[in-house]
């Protein structure tokens, strides 16, 4: 037993049962000690992750690893959960009565997300995956008073336990017709007959169907707007950031560990999510009024090019999504927090398109800030978000996917007219009713050093993240 | 001298001073955009001075190894000497063709132009393919801010169309530059262009660059993106347009189209002057009927760009060196044409040319340099227009007679759409008060025509210093193209009678 090498892990969860206690017992006063407590654990779990050895081997028999995979994937869910815990702090002191239990269900989402990305056995994937569900269906209704957040968090149960559902089928089905749960044993099941069973591939399929829902990839996107919209935006925050790159990450592991001598079968798969994800993110959010539900399909389009990483396979493809999500995190986490400073003269939080109207001249650094974050999720050279469309485009080129990088590339140009479009409302129209202006130094430092990290200064830090993540993608195979 | 990072300060310089730019007030912003460019233009004189024609094909190289695959890779032949020089040229008289005129936002105007010369200098001294990507894709953010901000009625559309237009072309090269990058395992422009990549592969590498030139260019037929930007963008904005972004598709051709995949370019030949005869004739044919003097003049862009793929595509000296002059040429011309456009539309408001007539009354001294810029653009002898057009017409002829004929209609066009222009600005009667009490070019406007008025006629009377830089490489060149271009690649312009005088037969050195 080695208990070290789950240490973030175990971290995280006393500190949020302890948390939950001082939460209980001490009400709305313990806000703040709850919130920076948590932020200080989520920090300090970062710290441990990447100062440990990685090459600790299969855990407690094989049912999860601490490699260098998923040490890339927890600093990256850890930071990110962090940045959403201060990110709702201010929020929730404003206008909301319960804001101590907050950090620990984001606490707990986390530990949910790590085992996510650690698991090497069909069981500690679904409890991972599961613990990190839960958590999100409370957070999406964490506002009970409000209709739309109810509404989002019941949608997402719903819909939620449809789509594990039809993973445990998957799950079951994979574990009938191999016999274990173990994604080793899963790969020698399928490496053993060269066409594989029926019974396998329909496993397959339903595995790669929950977790297509998990990452709200086309065609199991549906909920995701809704849920985005609804969601106090912190929340929606989170949302988008942590438990994304875990359920990116661990469908990259099954497919490449487990599933890895099927990827003729699940290749198509995931090109058709890819491209469908690509194509839908960018078109459905012509229509969108709404900031947050704009974003949702914005990470449905990102998703897909994720997507594209994972459809190159190998430790390229593996390396190209670990980089992917990387940037994929700082640029959705800062057009979050920039969404968050969005509250009009009295201090209620706007979420409409048209109230960012003629922004670059009320709040010309806000703007410039949000206008930045849209071009780089746009992969307009010379910001960063262009960087890792290469890489993935790259990735799928060396394996001689041509025209997935053709029609990946012709999708991100579809998908640019709407982030332009966010452009064109901060800096070509009229302006409207100005922002209310709120002091909160930590959440603007965040956005400057999300900005300045996806500005053309980020390219400095391209050689440092492309080594790491290619050391994590190579503990795969 | 040679240590120094010219290339690299060059860049420096104007984005610093744009980020500094923002954080000061209205003038602050126009002089600090000032001095910028004029310390660029300064540094650009450096650049031509200490180039060495006879020397080695690539000068003031730098190299950093960014981290990961991309290299900051900078250096410049005589081809990208001549084509910063323009930028940095026309860029002063860009801020101060706004000095009077933007009054809005100014600080961030500054910023956005400034920006823009940055990355026009990186797109043309970068080495690295990627970097060069990145350069040239960058220039879409200012210039779709320049126009959507700063642009006329039909700004926004305008400004989309330039973006989407641009992106869509660009996406494909980029394709196109990963698969190259897999496939030769450097990203070194100066390496790729000696690389031999097999024919069949060459033909669709070709196509994906020639989406994003040919948008960029413009070409006919996905030219429809320049009228609308260069009519909606500011005058500065229209003359940067028109001056140095269309070179970026010429200077494509050059730099990647022709040395990489000179198989496919010898097989794309009658392709590309099928197109460049449609937008001669067609776009000539266009710009007689306008009646706003920017889409005239936006007009004939597209028709003096088609000169230049003629003579590139024609793969003989004359040809590409004419091509070479007449990008030059247009640069300054077409510029300064949109500089004449833009003092009557400040003082009068509108771009519509009936409301203006007999201008050479009121305002002599305008009427005098607007003639020269006219007569350049038409090609008279003497100004620019004339050495660049003749060379390229004479090598269209020695490649295709047909194509020879189509192309050279596009003289008398020109000619014709001018002219028309000219004599109805400012000959005839003076119909309108107003117009007809505008005073003539003040102290500023003078300042801002004079220096490229002096250009235009240098080119015209001694083209010698401009080509001198760029012989040594436009004989690099067709060191290349024509080793590797075998003969029975070329044909004839397709559904049009067979003519004897076929492309490869008489590559003619002498002339």
């Amino acid at each position: 037993m080695n208990i070290a090498a789950i240490l973030p892990e175990i971290l995280l969860t006393v500190g949020a049962l302890v948390l939950m206690m001082v939460a209980a017992f001490g009400g709305r006063r313990a806000s703040g000690v709850t919130t920076w407590v948590a932020v200080a654990l989520l920090i300090l779990a970062a710290i441990v992750t990447l100062g440990r050895p990685q090459d600790a081997g299969p855990l407690f028999g094989g049912l999860i690893v601490a490699d260098g995979f998923g040490a890339f994937g927890k600093v990256l869910i850890f930071l990110s959960a962090a940045v959403a815990i201060i990110a709702a702090h201010g929020w929730f002191e404003r206008d909301f009565e319960h804001a101590s239990e907050y950090p620990v269900l984001i606490l707990l989402a986390s530990v949910g997300t790590a085992v996510m990305v650690s698991a090497t056995s069909l069981i500690t994937l679904y409890v991972g995956l599961e613990l990190s569900a839960l958590s999100s269906y409370v957070l999406a209704a964490y506002r009970r008073s409000d209709d739309r957040s109810a509404e989002a968090g019941l949608k997402y149960f719903v819909l939620g336990g449809l789509a594990s559902g039809i993973l445990l089928y998957g799950i079951s089905l994979l574990y009938g017709f191999t016999g274990t749960t173990g994604f080793d044993g899963i790969a020698a099941a399928f490496a053993r007959d060269s066409t594989p069973s029926i019974g396998l591939l329909f496993g397959l399929v339903f595995t790669l169907a929950g977790m297509a829902f998990k990452i709200s990839a086309v065609p199991f996107h549906m909920w995701a707007p809704d849920v985005y919209e609804g969601a106090p935006t912190p929340v929606t925050a989170f949302f988008a950031s942590a438990p994304k790159v875990a359920a990116v990450l661990l469908t990259t592991r099954i497919c490449l560990d487990a599933l890895g001598p099927a990827i003729d079968a699940w290749r198509q798969i995931v090109i058709f999510a890819a491209l469908a994800s690509i194509a839908l993110g960018a078109i459905a959010a012509y229509g969108q009024t709404n900031i947050k539900r704009l974003l949702a399909y914005s990470s449905i389009n990102n998703v897909g090019f994720a997507l594209i990483g994972l459809a190159a396979g190998g430790p390229r493809g593996a390396s190209a999504v670990l980089f992917y999500m990387a940037i994929y995190v700082v640029m959705t986490l800062g057009a979050f927090l920039c969404v968050l400073r969005m509250r009009d003269a009295d201090g209620e939080p706007v979420e409409s398109l048209a109230s960012l109207s003629g922004l670059s001249q009320s709040r010309p650094g806000l703007a410039a800030a949000i206008a930045i974050f849209m071009f780089s999720l746009a992969g307009i050279p010379p910001l960063l978000g262009f960087w890792p469309k290469v890489v993935v485009f790259q990735a799928a080129i060396g394996e001689g996917l041509y025209w997935l990088a053709v029609a990946g590339f012709l999708g991100s140009v579809i998908g640019a007219y709407y982030y332009i479009k966010i452009v064109k409302i901060l800096y070509f129209d009229a302006p409207a009713a100005p922002f209310a202006k709120a002091k909160a130094p930590v959440e603007t430092a965040l956005i400057l050093a999300a900005a300045l990290a996806v500005s053309p200064l980020g390219y400095l830090a391209i050689g440092p993240i492309g080594t790491l993540a290619d050391k994590a993608a190579a503990t795969l195979f | 001298m040679s240590d120094l990072p010219i290339l690299s300060i060059m860049i420096a310089v104007p984005l610093l001073a744009g980020i500094v730019a923002l954080f000061l007030n209205a003038s602050g912003a126009r002089w600090i955009a000032l001095i910028a460019t004029l310390i660029d233009l300064a540094l650009g004189l450096v650049l031509w001075v200490n180039y060495d024609p006879a020397g080695a094909q690539w000068q003031f190289v730098e190299s950093v190894g960014l981290a990961g695959p991309v290299a900051w890779a900078l250096g410049i032949d005589g081809i990208a000497l001549m084509l910063i020089m323009l930028s940095v040229f026309l860029m002063p008289i860009c801020i101060g063709a706004s000095w009077r005129s933007i009054e809005q936002r100014v600080p961030e105007y500054m910023a956005a132009f400034l920006l823009m010369l940055a990355l026009m200098i990186g797109v043309f001294a970068a080495q690295d393919l990627l970097l060069f990507y990145i350069f040239f894709e960058g220039g879409l953010i200012p210039m779709y801010l320049i126009i959507g901000i700063w642009g006329g009625a039909e700004r926004i559309k305008a400004s989309y169309k330039f973006f989407l237009y641009t992106l869509f072309g660009s996406v494909l090269m980029l394709v196109a530059m990963l698969v190259m990058i897999g496939i030769a395992g450097t990203s070194s422009i100066p390496a790729l262009m000696a690389y031999d990549f097999a024919p069949g592969l060459q033909w669709w590498l070709w196509l994906a660059f020639f989406a994003s030139f040919a948008v960029k260019m413009p070409m006919w037929p996905v030219h429809t993106w320049l009228p609308d930007a260069h009519v909606q963008a500011p005058t500065a904005g229209s003359v940067i347009l028109a001056g140095v972004l269309l070179k970026m598709g010429g200077y494509g051709f050059i730099r990647f189209s022709l040395p990489m995949f000179p198989e496919a370019s010898a097989q794309f030949v009658p392709f590309v002057f099928v197109l460049s005869g449609i937008a001669v004739v067609y776009t000539s044919l266009v710009a007689l009927a306008q009646r706003d003097m920017k889409k005239l003049i936006a007009y004939s862009s597209v028709a003096h760009m088609a000169f230049v793929t003629f003579g590139l595509f024609a793969f003989n000296r004359q040809g590409i060196e004419g091509a070479l002059l007449v990008m030059l040429s247009h640069g300054l011309v077409s510029g300064a044409l949109f500089l004449c456009v833009g003092v009557i539309y400040d003082r009068l408001h509108t771009r519509d040319i009936d409301r203006y007539g007999g201008l050479s009354d009121n305002m002599p001294g305008y009427a005098l340099l607007f003639m020269l810029f006219t007569m350049a653009s038409v090609g008279l002898p003497g100004t620019s227009g004339f050495v660049g057009e003749f060379l390229a017409l004479v090598g269209t002829y020695e490649a295709s007679s047909w194509a020879g004929i189509v192309a050279t209609t596009g003289i008398i066009l020109g000619a014709a759409y001018m002219l028309f222009l000219y004599w109805r600005i400012a000959f005839g009667t003076q119909r309108n008060a107003d117009a007809a009490a505008m005073p003539d070019l003040n102290a500023r406007e003078w300042w801002l025509l004079t220096p490229i008025a002096a250009a235009v006629l240098w080119m015209g009377v001694y083209p010698e210093s401009f080509m001198r830089p760029m012989r040594a490489d436009v004989g690099r060149l067709l060191e290349r193209i024509e080793r590797a271009a075998p003969p029975g690649d070329s044909h004839l312009t397709a559904g049009k009678p067979a003519s004897q005088a076929g492309v490869h037969s008489t590559p003619a050195e002498n002339h």
